[in-house]
Formats: C-alpha cells, structure tokens, sequence
C-alpha cells in the first residue's frame, strides 16, 4: 500500500517527537487523522484558543494532498481568518493540486496553519463565508479557491 | 406545415392566455407561482439550442463547400474551384459582378461538393495564393503533423544558435510562450537568469539515469530497501522510481500537466523534461505526456486556436485581433469541413458579430424576458402580491391566494364598485396611467423580441428538419440513379440543394439575432431586402426538395432545383457582402445606440 508505509513512518516520527504547539489527538488507521494545533505568539485573536484539524488521507497520499479542515467542538471553534471558511474549510494554495508537494507530511503541515495564523492581523471570515458555507456541497480539493488576497 | 409545428416558450404561453380571453364567463384568476411555467419552456428551448447547435455542426461544416453556380452539372473542373468558397461570403461587389457572369456559362459543376483527396494542402495553397481582398480572413489550417514540424523547427533552430540541449531548447521555448525572438534575445542578455526562471537552474552534465544509492530513503514514500532505485533531476532531489511513477501519473492523467511540471520538491521550479520522463514512466503515459506538449504549443499561440469539431485534430492559425472583432466576423473552415468563427469559435454566425451573438445567446438563454413577460401579462394582487395572469371573464377578480376582491381596471376594491359590476368607471389616477404605460412599454419590447426570436429559432429548426431530410435525400439519390437511369454525378444536385439549405439557414438565422440588434437607419432596409429575398428562395427550395422521388427525377423540377440552389447562395452571398461591408466601415447603428461603447473603451 503506497500511503501506509509512508503514513507509518509519519506516525512514528510524531509519536517521538512534535513541534511546540501541535499535538496528536487520534491516529487510528491511516484514514482519518486528528491533531490540535495552538498558536504560540501573542496574537490577540487566537490567545489561549486551541483548534482541531481533521486530516483525510486518500490511497494516492502523498501524491495527492491530503483534505485538511478545522473542526467544531465543544471547546474546539473554528478560528477566524480571512482564509478559512466557518465551516472549517480552508482555502491554502498548500492544500491543492497545485501548490501541493509530496514531501510535505502532516507536521509540515501543522507548522503552515499554525503560521498562517499567526501572521493574520484580520479578524475577519472569508467574502462570501455565508453563502459559500450554506451552498457548498464539494469536497474541498475540488473547490477552486480564488486566492483573494494572497498578502494575508 | 413544419413551420407551424414549432412554438417557442414565450409564443405558447401567449398563446394559452389569449385563447382563455375567449372564454367571457366565469371571472377565474389564476396565481401564478414566482416560478412560471414560461421559465421551463424557456429553458427548453435554450436546451435545444445548444443541443442543435453541437449536433449541427458537424452538418454546417459538411455545407461549407456548397457551391454557388450555374445549374448545368458538369465533369470537369473549373477555375473557380470550390476552395475558396468559404471566402465568397466575404467577397466584395467585383467578385458577384464576376460571378454572375458565369451564371449563363456551364463551366460549372457540383462535383466538387465530395471531398477531393488533397483538398486540405490545395486549401491552404489557395489561401496563401488568394490576393487581399477587403473582407477577407486569412488562415491556415494545420494537421497534427504540421504542429508537430513546426515545433521540432523551431527547437532545431533555438538549439542551433544557443548551443544548448534540445530538451532544454524545448523547455526554454515552452517558458517563453514559443516566442523564439523573445528567448533567444533574453537568453543573450542575461542566460542565467533565463535557465533559472525557466526552471533550467545550474546544470550538471550527462543523460538523465537511474541510480542505486546505498543508504537512500525515498522522501515521499520513506521506503528504504537495498537496491531502491531512485531518480534525481539536475535539482539533485532524489526520490524513488515508484514515487516519480505516481507523481508524473498523477500530473499527467489527472491534472492533464506537461509543459510544466515541477520536481516533487517542496518550492523547487525544476521543470520535468521529456528525456527524464520518457526514462520514469511507461509507454501509454509517454504518449499521453506528448500530446498534451503538442497541445501547449497551440494554446500558447494567440493566433492559434483548435478546431472545435468532435474528433476533429487539426489547429488553425489566423491573424485576427480581438479588438477587430466589431468590425469582422472571421468565419473560417477547418479542412474537416466544420466552419467556425476565429473569434469565439462557435460555429459560423455570419453576418453578427461575436460580442452581438455572445448577447443574444445570453438574452435567449437568461429571464430578462421572462420578467418582461411577467410585467407585460400579469399584475400583482394588491394584498399579498401574488402574481397573477388574468385569465378570461369580467374585471372584478378573486386571488385564489388570499381572497381579496379587488377590480382589474383600476386594482381598487371591488366593494367599492357598488353596482357597477363588469365595468370600472371610476376616475383613473395617474398613478394607474403610469402602471400601464409602462406595461404597453414593456409590450412592445417584448413583442420586438419574439419577433427575431421566433424567426432565429424558426430557422434553427427548419435547418434540422432540412438535415433529416438531407438523411433520406442519400437514399433518394440511389433510387433516383436507379429509377431514372441517371449517373451518381448526376444526382448530386440535390447532395448541392441539401448543403444549401443548410448553409443558407445558419446566415439566415444570425441574421435575425442580428437585426434585433440593429438600428434604424436606411440602410437597414436594404438589409431587410436582402433578408426578404434570402429567405424566400431558401424557403422555395426546401419546398421543392421535400417533393417525393418520382417528382424529384422530373428533368424539369431538376433544373428548377439547381437553379434555386445557385440562387439561394448567391443572395446568401451578397447579404453576407453587404453587411460585412458596412460592419467594416463602422456604418450600422445600434439598438441600443451604445449597445457595444463597452467592447470599445
């Protein structure tokens, strides 16, 4: 199986050690993922906020990218950002076919959202976040995102 | 009788609510819901527009090389050979005065409606070869092998005077659009930065292999075997066959990417070369990778663009600009016989321009006249606004909604109309005087719409119908050889009228989205002639055509039918003359007069 191997070793490697901030939540089988990530400056819109992704692997991973999205629960919110929808979807030109590379990998990941968070000044959802979230029935890697504003 | 068969969304619907004006009596009312049944049969109709129009072309393309000509058939060729008939639509007055003077000759035939076996290279010729005329369009059609010489031409050259590998030759003319001037300059300037952008970086030198490093982990696949092995571009990232397999399969087969597919690696522009890939990946996907880098090389190209036809492989290359689009409509025929516009690649839309057709399209295909309709034919319940279609009977009405009463006329309660049943005579305010100027306003607008409307469509149908009948006309001609004893070429008259009618119908039908854009000046009425006139022979001829075989091989009707035929597409010719000539020289008027101020600024 071409993603298990590659998935075993990513779990093994996140099992001995992660970046600050990011921490494995559930890893049963090589399908569904779960990891909270935290930001670690002092960014007034996400202090002491933790977040959860959701990662879905395909049998092609890691030729294609994985689908990563944020998820709600309890004490789980969807943080605010210009690029991520209050659905949890995320709009990240990492996370297409286009701006995808195969060695990326689940912490490599992580450690994108965590400084895409960082660096976001807006406290504000995406254009559109209503109708795009009451409308959508895709599955995100078939969304063509139109990276409104790349500066963010 | 086929004509009368076909009735557009909005003409039905009419059709339905004047017939219920008949019925004096009851006072019914109906409500109708905020999505009318007119919308479906507006979608309708819209469906079978662009159903029709897929399925006619390939039928358009195979009239392309009707013929307009003197009646009498005849063997041998003529100098005035079927090649350039698609340019006869834009021919200036000399050329109809020249044309009109064979027109008591026999010096023509109407064998050359089959396909000569070299046609595609005698067109190009001929086109090369023609002398400019005003409204001309010059093109050429290329065949597969053609844009594949092309190509390999010109990275011969560009690795002849760089010096430099001919798959890099190949990469750097890709990066630059195949704009060979532009590279080799740039390349002489600055040759680092170019390899660089290009994706060329620093380079190594020696053939693209696949090595066994000891000690190898794939980063992708994070396999380790003995023996693993593994491919690396001049980039140096290294990763195993297996993961270059998938990756390139994946970028390839589902992406449809060639022309720039990067190293695997993160943030690394490196660009995939032919030889390197030829050495990863199997036979079917070499294939495939190379006709997407064939297909590059023309969607590169402004002046080139793909023959839309189905299975059609051929490329055209003309010098159109957009901004001449106003003023030219550049019909070209590809060697697969499909005539289709340069600009916007639908199929022939002779005589309107694509910005014109693009919004007629849209108007036929949206509800702006769904809304007019609407406002043209109902009014709205005074209570809860329900829209509603009065329907028959007298003015006092009931919304089957929400019961209120109310009065047609003046939309005041009817309780208020004490005795006065059936007849509103109260003073009207001007605000009830207001509400129905704008309703006959928006009449009128409608009115003039489904007049071209039904009109193009009419056309659009008939020209189906004609096709169907072209289907039974093959038939026809092997009874008709059989039964009369005439030669096959003999029968090809009416293989001629068919192509006729079907041509003649596609301008015909533009020409009505056409007018409906167009202004009143007088010149329009010269327009309308030559429409008049185009129409009524197309109309004659598919009257005679549709005669049963007995009456077909009748020497008389023969004769009058290719007399028709000839007829039909010389005023086919001289409207199409006509309106690319005053298109040209910028002397129609709108309706609206800025109805194109936009494509202009």
């Amino acid at each position: 199986m071409f993603a298990t191997k590659r998935l075993g070793k990513e779990l093994a490697k996140i099992h001995g050690s992660l970046p600050p901030g990011i921490t494995l939540v559930t890893a049963e089988g090589f399908q569904e993922w779960l990891l909270d990530i935290k930001v670690l400056d002092e960014n007034p819109i996400y202090l002491n906020q933790t977040y959860r992704l959701k990662f879905k692997f395909s049998q092609s991973y890691p030729i294609e990218p994985p689908e990563v999205t944020f998820v709600n629960t309890t004490d789980r919110p969807i943080p605010i950002h210009p690029h991520i929808y209050s659905n949890g979807i995320i709009c990240l030109d990492l996370l297409g076919t286009q701006g995808w590379s195969p060695v990326q990998n689940v912490e490599s990941i992580c450690m994108s959202l965590q400084s895409m968070l960082t660096g976001n000044t807006k406290n504000e959802r995406p254009e559109g976040d209503a109708q795009f979230v009451a409308s959508n029935r895709r599955r995100p890697r078939d969304i063509d995102f139109y990276y409104h504003d790349n500066t963010v | 009788m086929k004509r009368n068969a076909q009735l557009t969304g909005f003409a039905s619907a009419i059709r339905i609510s004047s017939l219920s004006d008949e019925f004096k009596h009851p006072s019914t009312i109906d409500t109708i819901p905020p999505q009318s049944k007119k919308r479906k049969a507006a979608e309708a109709t819209v469906a079978s527009d662009t159903l029709s129009a897929q399925r006619s072309s390939k039928r358009i393309a195979s009239a392309a090389a009707v013929k307009e000509g003197p009646p009498t058939p005849l063997t041998t060729g003529s100098p005035m050979d079927s090649d350039d008939e698609f340019m006869s639509g834009m021919s200036s007055d000399e050329d109809m005065l020249q044309e009109s003077d064979n027109d008591d000759g026999s010096a023509d035939d109407f064998g050359f409606d089959e396909p000569e076996p070299d046609l595609g290279y005698s067109q190009k010729g001929a086109v090369e070869k023609q002398e400019k005329r005003k409204f001309d369009i010059n093109y050429k059609v290329y065949h597969p092998e053609d844009i594949q010489a092309q190509q390999d031409d010109l990275i011969d050259e560009v690795n002849m005077i760089l010096d430099i590998r001919k798959e890099d030759a190949a990469i750097l003319l890709r990066h630059f659009r195949w704009n060979k001037e532009r590279l080799i300059e740039d390349y002489m300037d600055r040759s680092k930065k170019v390899l660089e952008d290009a994706g060329l970086g620093p380079s190594m030198t020696g053939p693209p292999k696949l090595e066994v490093i000891p000690g190898f982990m794939c980063d992708i696949c994070c396999e380790d075997e003995k023996g693993l092995q593994s491919f690396a571009m001049k980039c140096g990232h290294r990763y195993c066959i297996n993961c270059y397999n998938q990756y390139l399969g994946q970028k390839i087969k589902e992406e449809g990417e060639a022309a720039r597919i990067q190293c695997p690696a993160d943030g690394c522009k490196r660009i995939m070369d032919a030889k390197s890939l030829d050495l990863l990946v199997g036979a079917d996907l070499q294939t495939r990778y190379h006709e997407l880098l064939t297909r590059t090389y023309v969607e590169d190209k402004d002046q080139m663009k793909w023959c839309p036809a189905p299975d059609c492989t051929n490329a055209i290359e003309c010098g159109i600009k957009k901004k001449d689009l106003l003023r030219v409509v550049p019909t070209v025929a590809c060697d697969c016989k499909h005539r289709f516009c340069f600009g916007c690649i639908l199929a022939d839309h002779q005589p309107a321009p694509c910005e014109l057709v693009k919004m007629w399209l849209k108007k036929c295909a949206d509800d702006s006249e769904t809304a007019n309709w609407i406002s043209a034919n109902t009014k709205e319940c005074p209570r809860c606004n329900s829209t509603i279609e009065k329907n028959g009977g007298c003015n006092h009405m009931t919304c089957r909604k929400c019961k209120h009463e109310f009065c047609w006329m003046c939309m005041g309660l009817w309780s208020e109309h004490g005795t006065s049943w059936y007849n509103c005579n109260r003073f009207e305010e001007k605000s009830g005087s207001d509400a129905r100027d704008a309703q006959a306003k928006s009449r009128v607008s409608l009115e003039r719409y489904l007049h071209y409307y039904n009109r193009y469509a009419n056309h659009e149908q008939s020209a189906k119908l004609d096709k169907d009948i072209y289907h039974k006309t093959e038939k026809k001609m092997i009874q008709l050889q059989s039964a009369s004893g005439m030669s096959w070429i003999e029968v090809q008259y009416l293989n001629s009228a068919s192509q006729a009618l079907q041509t003649c119908r596609q301008t015909l039908k533009w020409t009505y989205a056409f007018a409906y854009y167009l202004g009143k000046v007088n010149l329009t009425a010269m327009f309308e002639d030559n429409q008049k006139d185009l129409e009524m022979a197309v109309e004659a001829l598919s009257e005679m055509f549709e005669k049963p075989v007995q009456e077909l091989a009748d020497s008389k009707l023969k004769v009058e039918i290719m007399d028709k035929t000839s007829y039909c597409n010389k005023r086919r010719v001289i409207l199409l003359a006509d309106t690319a000539d005053n298109l040209a020289n910028e002397v129609w008027t709108w309706h609206p007069k800025d109805l194109f101020d936009y494509f202009k600024s």
